[in-house]
């Protein structure tokens, strides 16, 4: 009976969470328009989600997050150091293959997004059996260290939380 | 407001300025559509994020309540950036470049711009 009133409490959590964000007030009115949403919004939506990611160990959750966020910050000085003060025929870029051990979708979604807003990369395109991700890096001197880089601390991470 | 709350205010809109600023003159500076895609898709979000952390600490300031928008403007700026980068990126493949100059993926099926995904095609008997 709760399996079917929530059928993905996750995303019903999320919706009352950015309802009262979107609002910006917390009062009971809201909560209880945003507790409907996250009612309404999942029902409607369950043919779409066939299969619903297993999540597991929320600290390793959090600590991806703070990790990725982290990340991006590092990556943005990077970035803007390759930008400002490496002349441009000095720049070069690679064209990278990662081997995924991934098979959830949602998974390989974080890691394609963490990727591009991380140091450097962009992720281009998935291999067409999910096999592999290709990453455009936009300067780099080792393309297999940054490969590495890429497995030990973002996918190996998300083998934890997507079990 | 305090002379702190103004002076982190500050701090964080020069910094985001300058980020801005950074990730426009790669798109001028970087050769070619795959290099200039790693200006936007960073350097500015450290731009926004600079901007949405001013906000944040000016109302604070002013108004004593924790503004929430900006951080919801993060997640979907999270959300959507790479999002966007990835079509790019996929339609210039597409349109502008060949298969030979990718690095192959041995191991496993081609690269999904230009192949279907293993057994698609094959079950049904068109191809």
């Amino acid at each position: 009976m709760l399996n079917r009133l929530i059928p993905h409490p996750l995303l019903s959590l999320t919706l009352l969470l950015v309802w009262i964000g979107l609002v910006n007030k917390f009062t009971l009115g809201n909560l209880i328009l945003g507790a409907a949403f996250g009612l309404v919004i999942p029902m409607l939506t369950a043919p779409y989600w066939p299969n619903r990611p297993r999540l597991a160990r929320p600290f390793k959750i959090a600590e991806y997050i703070a990790i990725v966020l982290w990340d991006i910050v590092v990556a943005n000085v990077q970035v803007a150091m390759i930008i400002l003060f490496r002349k441009e025929p000095e720049i070069r870029s690679h064209w990278i293959k990662v081997p995924l051990k991934l098979t959830s979708a949602e998974a390989i979604t974080v890691l394609a997004g963490t990727i591009t807003m991380t140091p450097g990369t962009v992720s281009a395109t998935l291999a067409a059996d999910a096999s592999a991700i290709l990453v455009h890096c936009l300067h780099t001197d080792d393309p297999d260290a940054v490969r590495d880089e890429i497995k030990s601390r973002y996918e190996s991470r998300l083998l934890e939380i997507f079990p | 407001m305090s002379f702190l709350a103004e002076l982190l205010i500050a701090l964080a809109l020069v910094v985001s300025g300058i980020f801005g600023f950074v990730g426009s003159y790669g798109l001028i500076k970087l050769k070619g559509s795959l290099q200039r895609l790693h200006a936007p898709t960073k350097a500015t979000t450290l731009g926004v994020g600079g901007v949405l952390i001013a906000s944040m600490i000016f109302f604070a300031a002013k108004t004593g309540t924790l503004s929430v928008h900006e951080l919801l403007i993060t997640l979907f700026l999270f959300l959507t950036a790479p999002i966007t980068a990835n079509f790019i990126a996929k339609t210039y493949m597409a349109r502008n470049m060949r298969r030979s100059e990718l690095p192959e993926n041995e191991a496993g099926s081609g690269w999904s711009v230009y192949d279907d995904p293993p057994g698609r095609g094959d079950e049904t008997g068109v191809r």
